[in-house]
């Protein structure tokens, strides 16, 4: 069971790490197209050169 | 291959291409065919940028675009520092805009606009975002002007806007995703506090599980439920308190009060290992409570969202001929700078920067923003335009006739927010009985907070925590200002404006409709409506009568000649010539063309002797020369279309129908026969209306009267709900609690049945909150629920509600010839 004492922190530094993940990408407007990006991935997005 | 067959089609829209035309499109070694001009150049653009994947990878065929070449001058004007002030934004050289696409049918349109954007020499960056259609643009000034971006946009069929995001979206944003991060926290927090409850419940209190890591799981929870409490929770605790503060019992207070006795309770049982905790109700609770809110939030955006998008579309910019009519010099101001007289020029494809009044020009306009229906209206000098309304025909000079504040758009935006800020009855009501349950509410817990005290010290803690936090006053606070706001907004979306709080729920009562008839039922326009054609052919009897009334100022002769310029014949000048015109008052018009004697006129006139029956309420007016009658006209107001379909489907609904005129009696009586109105009287003053209506009102009747918002204003305010029917300019200071803006009549149909089903959503909201209070608090207080049952009762509860008032948004409405696209389903997003 002491085991425990190592996963218990662990689990909270991972949910930690997560909360930090998931407050960033609100942060950065992922959440404001929730249509869009489903699409975007069947395109191809390699960028033309500059004309 | 370059002339084409007939009925291929045509490469960039999809529509056949005719036949002869020649526009091909040189694809690679591959040569296609456009069916015009504007596809052809459009197509060419995109494929000679090197996006032809643009055509393998959409899913939509785009609309036809129009050759417009007039606007690229438009487009200029955005180029001007002070017409950009409003929405773009300055880093040193680097600017920034936001943009509104229109045109964007599938994600392909997506891909070719970025792409398209993203290669322009000094664009920076160009993101869209595919579900609300805007675009956000970084470029640098020196390298690109803005209207150079916008030009780009056009050149692959698109059309952009230029619009100021304005303070309130902002707001929004930053508020939806506040919501987002604290619904995450609480998420997250709950997950995992239930990974480290469950093992203590699987254990029981058997001992199998030792006491160090039993707090070591407890002080884990702790500190998981911390952010929960004082970060997620954090609006239900500023809520309770400004609700104390005002000496108001609100819905936050017992939440407020729910949340912190748990987590107080949790906390001190954690340092002193006596206690239960409950961590996991507590961040399950709050979870629950937030994605409420979240929903609830989203609803009422969409409602507002329908009036928003009106004033955004009043573009930026403007082009003043400042010296009209003596001369033509253009000049580009912003259109905040116009004021009432001044004259502008409006291209074709530009958007009327303020309300005005044609002087120059012929077009047609369309007006979706404002009526949901995209047919476009012929203008003609003197027509009304309303601004933010679009130019589809040839340019068009107008004088300014409204600006700001004073348009059609601002003062229905404007109704529209008193609509929804009025708290109807229904709204008070729950308001008022909310707060008197919160305070019974509060007063039931301390008594069996007391109760239980005495008999069972132990429980008596977690039982109050759960009575507090079972009991859900959602359906009464949240569910009744949802459900309206929902219906409001689908109101809205279908034409029918409400402007008062109470409407809907009068409406939704409504047993009987008055209609007035002339501009209600019928257009109130003299027209030629129908001609029979004894001998000859129409547009010749057309020809002639129009001659012969050439010089007549009265309203037939004027319906005939504008009858015999719809008929074909191109001016008023190609008529034949008139010679000995001689007038008879009262009974018509006689005279040569090309030596034979015409009559034309009262048939005891011009046919004497002869008679032909015309539909009733018709004015008839006989053509005639030496041997006999050539034609009948019938002259008189028109019925509006789908009048029979109102009639036939509000009699469906149950109610009662009257027609009260200030028409002739025989008229209104013959139009009563026609729709299956019993009760159509005629010869009716205001005065007349108005007893009418309260002598209906004094058998117990509720009416709902329909007219148009001027010369009805006394009836209008007599009956309980009243409906303006203008159409265009007038609409929005007509003085009625409802106005129709769609030119569709059946939508007062789809009103009174949105209204009803608002009231039995709301009812039932009220039903179940009723019993599952009254099954949940007993339950509560003999200790049978604990709190984290109580938290998801209580959430689910409140779900239930929110979700039942939200299908009011996307109620459907009987199909309809004209009816637009179905609107998207609502996005929980």
């Amino acid at each position: 069971m002491n085991i425990l004492y190592l996963l218990i922190p662990i689990s909270l530094a991972i949910v930690a790490i997560i909360a930090a993940i998931f407050l960033w990408a609100v942060r950065t407007g992922q959440f404001e197209d929730m249509e869009g990006p489903a699409h975007r991935i069947l395109m191809d997005d390699d960028d033309p050169p500059k004309s | 291959m370059p002339a084409t067959a007939v009925g291929q089609p045509c490469y960039h829209c999809g529509e056949a291409v005719p036949q002869g035309s020649d526009y091909p499109i040189r694809s690679g070694e591959v040569t296609r065919s456009a069916c015009c001009r504007g596809c052809q150049a459009v197509a060419q653009t995109i494929i000679d940028s090197g996006n032809a994947d643009y055509y393998r990878l959409r899913t939509d065929l785009p609309k036809t675009p129009e050759a417009a070449l007039d606007e690229l001058k438009a487009l200029a004007l955005y180029d001007l520092p002070e017409v950009q002030e409003g929405f773009v934004k300055n880093e040193g050289t680097l600017r920034d805009a936001s943009l509104i696409l229109e045109g964007i049918v599938c994600a392909a349109c997506v891909w070719l606009n970025e792409r398209h954007l993203r290669q322009l020499p000094g664009v920076i960056a160009a993101d869209i975002n595919f579900s609300t259609h805007r675009a956000r643009v970084r470029w640098d000034d020196r390298r690109i002007k803005l209207s150079q971006i916008l030009e780009a946009i056009r050149d692959i069929g698109y059309h952009a806007y230029p619009f100021d995001t304005g303070r309130q979206e902002e707001l929004f944003r930053k508020e939806r995703n506040a919501a987002i991060r604290r619904l995450a926290i609480a998420g997250l927090g709950m997950m995992q506090v239930m990974m480290y409850a469950l093992p203590t419940y699987i254990a029981g209190d058997d001992g199998s599980m030792p006491r160090d890591i039993e707090a070591l799981m407890r002080f884990a929870s702790l500190l998981l439920t911390l952010p929960v409490v004082f970060y997620s929770a954090w609006p239900f605790f500023q809520g309770a308190w400004r609700d104390l503060r005002l000496h108001r019992a609100g819905m936050d207070v017992p939440v407020a009060l729910g949340i912190g006795a748990a987590f107080a309770a949790s906390v001190y049982g954690s340092f002193t290992g006596s206690q239960d905790v409950y961590y996991d109700s507590v961040v399950m609770f709050v979870f629950f409570l937030l994605t409420g809110r979240f929903l609830e939030m989203n609803a009422r955006k969409r409602s507002a969202e329908a009036a928003e998008t009106l004033v955004k579309l009043i573009p930026a910019a403007a082009v003043r001929l400042p010296d009209y009519p003596t001369a033509r010099t253009e000049e580009a101001i912003g259109a905040v700078r116009l004021a009432p007289g001044d004259f502008v020029l409006v291209a074709t494809g530009a958007a009327f920067p303020s309300d005005a009044r044609v002087v120059e020009g012929h077009s047609s306009v369309d007006e979706s923003l404002l009526t949901g229906e995209s047919r476009p209206i012929p203008k003609h000098p003197g027509s009304e335009i309303i601004g933010g309304s679009h130019n589809l025909g040839s340019p068009l000079i107008c004088r300014v006739e409204r600006t700001g504040q004073d348009t059609v758009v601002s003062s229905i935006v404007r109704l529209l927010d008193r609509a929804l800020a009025e708290k109807p009855h229904l709204a008070q009501a729950a308001d008022r009985i909310a707060s008197s349950f919160v305070l019974a509410l509060l007063v039931v817990a301390a008594g069996i907070a007391t109760y239980w005290a005495m008999v069972d010290p132990a429980r008596a803690f977690w039982i109050t925590v759960s009575v507090l936090v079972v009991s859900c006053p959602c359906a009464l606070g949240l569910a009744t200002p949802v459900s309206l706001t929902a219906a409001l907004g689908r109101l809205t979306r279908i034409g029918l404006l409400s402007t008062r709080g109470h409407a809907l729920e009068v409406l939704a009562q409504a047993s009987d409709f008055v209609f007035d008839k002339t501009g209600t039922l019928t257009d109130g326009l003299f027209r030629l409506r129908e001609v029979r054609i004894l001998r000859g052919d129409r547009d010749n009897a057309l020809q002639l009568a129009a001659a012969l009334e050439q010089g007549a100022t009265h309203p037939i002769a004027a319906a005939l000649r504008e009858a015999a310029l719809d008929g074909g014949s191109d001016a008023a000048g190609a008529l034949p010539h008139v010679q000995h015109l001689t007038y008879h008052p009262g009974l018509g018009v006689e005279g040569e063309i090309n030596g034979q004697r015409y009559r034309l006129g009262a048939p005891e006139f011009a046919a004497p002797g002869e008679d032909f029956s015309l539909p009733a309420g018709l004015t008839l007016i006989a053509l005639a020369d030496a041997q006999g009658v050539l034609a009948w006209f019938g002259l008189g107001d028109g019925l509006r279309p789908q009048c029979a379909e109102l009639v036939a489907q509000l009699k469906e609904l149950g109610v009662r129908l009257h027609l009260y005129s200030g028409d002739r009696p025989e008229n209104v009586a013959a139009l009563g026969r026609q729709l299956g109105i019993a009760d159509a009287r005629g010869g009716m003053h205001p005065q007349d209306k108005l007893e009418a209506v309260r002598s209906l009102q004094a058998t117990g009747a509720v009416v709902a009267m329909t007219g148009d918002g001027v010369n009805d204003a006394p009836v209008l305010a007599q009956a309980q709900v009243s409906i303006a029917v203008d159409q265009g300019a007038e609409a929005a200071q007509a003085a009625a609690d409802m106005i129709l803006l769609s030119s569709e009549l059946v939508r007062l149909a789809d009103g009174v049945r949105i209204a009803r089903k608002t009231q039995r959503v709301i009812r039932q909201n009220l039903a179940w909150s009723v019993l599952y209070n009254a099954l949940a608090i007993p339950a509560a207080g003999m200790g049978l629920v604990t709190p984290w049952m109580a938290g998801i009762g209580m959430s689910a509860s409140s779900l239930l509600v929110v979700l039942n008032a939200l299908r009011l948004a996307n109620h459907p409405t009987k199909a309809h010839p004209t009816e637009a696209p179905p609107q998207t389903s609502p996005k929980i997003s």
